[in-house]
């Protein structure tokens, strides 16, 4: 019987983690080097978990599947971090970061576990600053902040547009010290391909050497994976190449739980799509929309060059439906309007997929060289990759998939229902419910890898008898390794005539047509219809090149979409249970006539969480829900008229 | 609306670490301006893929010039032509119907091939393990704003902290030097008040570890910082050189 029991613990909201961490069990200093954890992935989560572990004394292993450490696509991250120091005075708290988070995310996550967030957002502040990242200053010499994703607050901690990248060198630096200081094994290049369990217990890891081809087995009291989000199912996503989903859905395979697939968060402000051989897609900060003018065309098919169209015949579709917001809406209605205004054909460009974000009148305003200074990085990056001039042409932008919410379920310690398997980060569903707030993916992570697991994981290997080992030559690891390695050889030997990227790319415009921006109950299940068709060709007719025992990048990628495969029909499949409109998610038949999303928190309050139980040409997958309670706050419907 | 553009190809092939490389040539000409650089070998691949062929390997993550994986050198230059960017945001239109493009590792001993275009560049972690960091541990901080700094050392120390690793500078270097990568971090840690503590021990250790993993010395060609993806200056292997002989010195 699978427990949904999220073990929060009881009191009053500000004071459950301060109560946990008191009540939770310690492991002592001289037993602590008893104990090994695996960690994957080396993310800002991962990354910072394996450092801060280490320096406690257990034996970390981790493990990634790039070249090196720093590559995680923690790096990629733009904007900036929140906490609530409150340094610009103006009234920002820990409850008014809850409140903004868990309002955000569209009351879909648990109290306490944003809670929790808010808490610990000043302690990676902190934590960061004495690592040396370089966050930018004012002429004092004291911390910058600014107002982020239309927050009323300026609680967003920055390094330039590269604030990804500073925090991650930090925790990977740490992690560094820790690989010298013969505290963390480290391994690159190697990919998890199966979590081994003993006893009902993670006990350990399968992997693939990348670079040999060998099958490894790694054993451990405790597995956490920091995996990272799963936006490359649609393809096209703002997400790094090698970005997936297998380590979890792997885990998943195994008996853990994958909560809210279907909460999918897409950006409003990327470069769009110039063609079939596109790769990736370009997000470009959305603080662009505090000066830029969204529009389209009011006639169809009017292909004159954007300055030529007069003032009366541009649709500044934002502005006039949201008066009061205007272009500033939040992320989910801005990519909303625009693929509703390019369905209904006014989108512009040859794709018919974009729209205009125009920078005139602010240039007017305030003078080229105020832009420029605002905004010049984002310019020549568009400049670049658009080849065209942003300054005397608006900019062409168009929606894409950035973050996922939803990822495996965990408890309040964020282990998953397997007992010793834990996930962090992007990878698992926590703490953003059905809607991210801007700037707070870095610091879930960071809260995750450097506050919360450090404490929760002692609490889990005190009741693990040191030194308990079952070795490699288990019957557990065997089947686990034959099964990973029987999936590679299956791969290998169909020899089909369709190239994956092939299959990849048809099957993200499935996921992006019925399960991107908005869904219906019939387009929905035409998705999971076609999924399993397509799905069905892959198996007989996915050509999958080179050798098993070398370095072969896609021998990688055929296993990774197999996985996608799976998932994307799991996604359908919860998008089509939860039968409201809430955060990213909307269903269009629960909507207002104006187009205004209705969520259903009577019938809908709770987090979805999928048990696999079988893949025979259809994908079984058993419901579990998790009930939200709502004890501290009131929930309201969003509004941004 | 844009054409198609011929391009012709002559890219490394390699099996393996051990094995013989050599150059192989293609010619594609569905090249479309828009496509990005590796977005080119994309289309290569699937065109091998398709004739019962291996496709090249390349190493690659972002696509958004910051992770670093990507280091190919075009024709002689590491990253392509266009100064302060990474080769995965070098755009087709910097090229021309009919043009050859020559696509190399780097290469350098302490960057041994692995496969085709794709090497071993674990040297860089081993250099920053010797010593790129604040030996600061999770929980011990203080107060984020009880040290001010002046924001124009928090900004030139940003400036050097923007380094990618992804082995530009010592592709481009006659000598294979890592100097600038060593410097950079280096450079980051001692311009702030939190690093400024293990200075010397650092710049002993980081630059040792260099030496060590084969990496040639410094001659001041200046190659590195012209091909730098982040255009990093060439002062922090002034201030490395500085800070070692005073650290050597002071014992």
């Amino acid at each position: 019987m699978i427990s949904l029991d999220a073990k929060i613990p009881d009191g009053p909201l500000e004071k459950k983690w301060s109560r946990h961490k008191k009540e939770m069990k310690l492991v002592a200093p001289n037993n602590r080097r008893k104990y090994e954890i695996i960690i994957v992935g080396t993310g800002l989560a991962g990354g910072a978990a394996a450092a801060s572990m280490a320096e406690m004394g257990y034996k970390v292993k981790s493990f990634c599947i790039q070249d090196s450490a720093r590559r995680a696509h923690s790096i990629a991250a733009q904007g900036g971090i929140n906490a609530s120091k409150n340094y610009p005075n103006d009234g920002d708290s820990v409850w008014r970061l809850f409140y903004d988070t868990i309002k955000g995310g569209d009351y879909r996550s648990r109290e306490a576990n944003v809670y929790r967030l808010a808490e610990v957002s000043n302690n990676i502040i902190d934590q960061a600053v004495a690592q040396g990242v370089p966050f930018a200053r004012e002429y004092s010499g004291l911390l910058a902040n600014r107002s982020f994703g239309g927050a009323q607050v300026s609680r967003t901690f920055y390094a330039r547009g590269q604030t990804g990248q500073q925090l991650l060198l930090g925790a990977y630096q740490a992690m560094m010290r820790q690989v010298e200081l013969g505290g963390i094994k480290y391994y690159t290049r190697h990919e998890m391909l199966e979590v081994v369990i003993i006893d009902g217990k993670a006990r350990g890891i399968i992997t693939r050497d990348l670079v040999t081809g060998e099958i490894c087995q790694h054993e451990a009291d405790a597995v956490i994976l920091a995996t990272g989000g799963y936006g490359n199912v649609f393809y096209l996503s703002t997400n790094a190449k090698n970005s997936n989903v297998t380590a979890a859905w792997r885990a998943h395979k195994k008996g853990a739980l994958f909560a809210n697939p279907s909460f999918v968060q897409v950006h409003p402000t990327c470069i769009p799509v110039s063609g079939d051989y596109q790769s990736k897609l370009t997000l470009m900060s959305e603080s662009l929309r505090n000066d830029g003018r969204v529009w389209v065309p009011r006639k169809k098919g009017d292909d004159r060059h954007p300055n030529d169209i007069p003032e009366d015949e541009r649709l500044y579709y934002l502005e006039e439906k949201y008066p009061s917001f205007g272009n500033l809406v939040p992320r989910d209605v801005a990519s909303r309007n625009a693929k509703l205004v390019c369905d209904k054909g006014l989108g512009i460009g040859k794709t018919g997929l974009a729209v205009y974000l125009d920078f005139r009148d602010a240039i007017a305003r305030d003078g080229k060289d105020m832009i420029s200074a605002k905004y010049g990085n984002l310019f020549d990056m568009y400049a670049n990759i658009a080849g065209e001039d942003p300054y005397t042409r608006p900019m062409r932008i168009f929606p894409a998939v950035h973050y996922t919410m939803g990822g495996l379920w965990v408890d309040y310690n964020l282990m998953t229902n397997i007992p010793g398997l834990f996930a962090a980060g992007e990878a698992n569903f926590s703490d953003h419910g059905a809607n991210r707030l801007g700037a707070s993916a870095l610091m879930q992570g960071l809260s995750d890898g450097y506050f919360v697991l450090p404490s929760t994981i002692g609490n889990y290997l005190a009741d693990v008898k040191p030194g308990t080992r079952y070795g490699t030559d288990h019957e557990a690891f065997d089947t686990a390794a034959k099964k990973a390695q029987e999936a590679i050889d299956r791969l290998l030997n169909i020899n089909g005539k369709r190239t994956i990227i092939d299959f990849h790319r048809t099957l993200g415009r499935i996921v992006w047509d019925k399960i991107g921006i908005s869904r219906t109950k019939e387009g929905l299940e035409g998705a999971i219809s076609d999924i399993r068709s397509l799905r069905e060709e892959f198996w007989t007719n996915v050509y999958v090149p080179g050798e098993k025992n070398n370095y072969n990048k896609y021998l990688e990628f055929a296993g990774r979409v197999a996985d996608f495969f799976e998932l994307a029909e799991l996604m359908a499949m919860d998008a089509l249970d939860r039968a409201e409109s809430c955060g990213c998610h909307l269903r269009e038949e629960f909507q207002t006539e104006e187009g205004e999303a209705i969520r259903n928190d009577k019938d809908y309050s709770y987090v979805s969480a999928w048990e696999f139980k079988d893949r025979n040409g259809v994908l079984e997958e058993a419901l579990h829900k998790e009930e939200l309670n709502f004890e501290f706050v009131e929930l309201k419907q969003r509004s941004y008229k | 609306m844009s054409t198609n553009m011929t391009i012709h190809l002559r890219y490394w092939r390699q099996t393996s670490p051990t094995a013989r490389g050599y150059f192989e040539n293609r010619t594609i000409s569905t090249v479309n301006e828009h496509m990005s650089f590796l977005e080119m070998l994309d289309v290569l691949n699937e065109e091998l893929q398709l004739d019962g062929a291996e496709p090249l390997e390349f190493d690659y993550d972002c696509r958004e010039g910051i992770c670093g994986s990507c280091n190919l050198v075009i024709n002689g230059q590491a990253h392509g032509p266009k100064k302060g960017t990474a080769c995965c945001q070098l755009h087709m239109r910097n090229y021309s119907d009919g043009d050859h493009i020559t696509i190399e590792p780097p290469r350098a001993s302490a960057f041994p091939v692995i496969k085709d275009l794709v090497v071993d560049r674990s040297a860089f972690d081993r250099i920053i393990e010797a010593g790129g960091y604040v030996s600061v541990k999770t929980g011990s901080a203080q107060e984020a704003n009880a040290i001010p700094i002046q924001k124009n050392d928090a900004d030139q120390a940003f400036d050097y902290a923007a380094c990618i690793g992804c082995g530009a500078c010592v592709a481009a270097c006659p000598n294979a030097s890592a100097s600038l990568f060593t410097s950079a971090k280096i450079s980051h840690l001692s311009h702030l008040p939190q690093g400024n503590v293990e200075r010397s021990n650092r710049v002993v250790a980081m630059v040792e570890q260099m030496q060590e993993e084969g990496f040639g010395d410094c001659s001041n060609f200046g190659e590195c910082e012209a091909v730098c993806p982040k255009e990093i200056s060439i002062a922090a292997i002034a201030d490395t050189r500085r800070d070692y002989v005073r650290a050597v010195i002071q014992g």
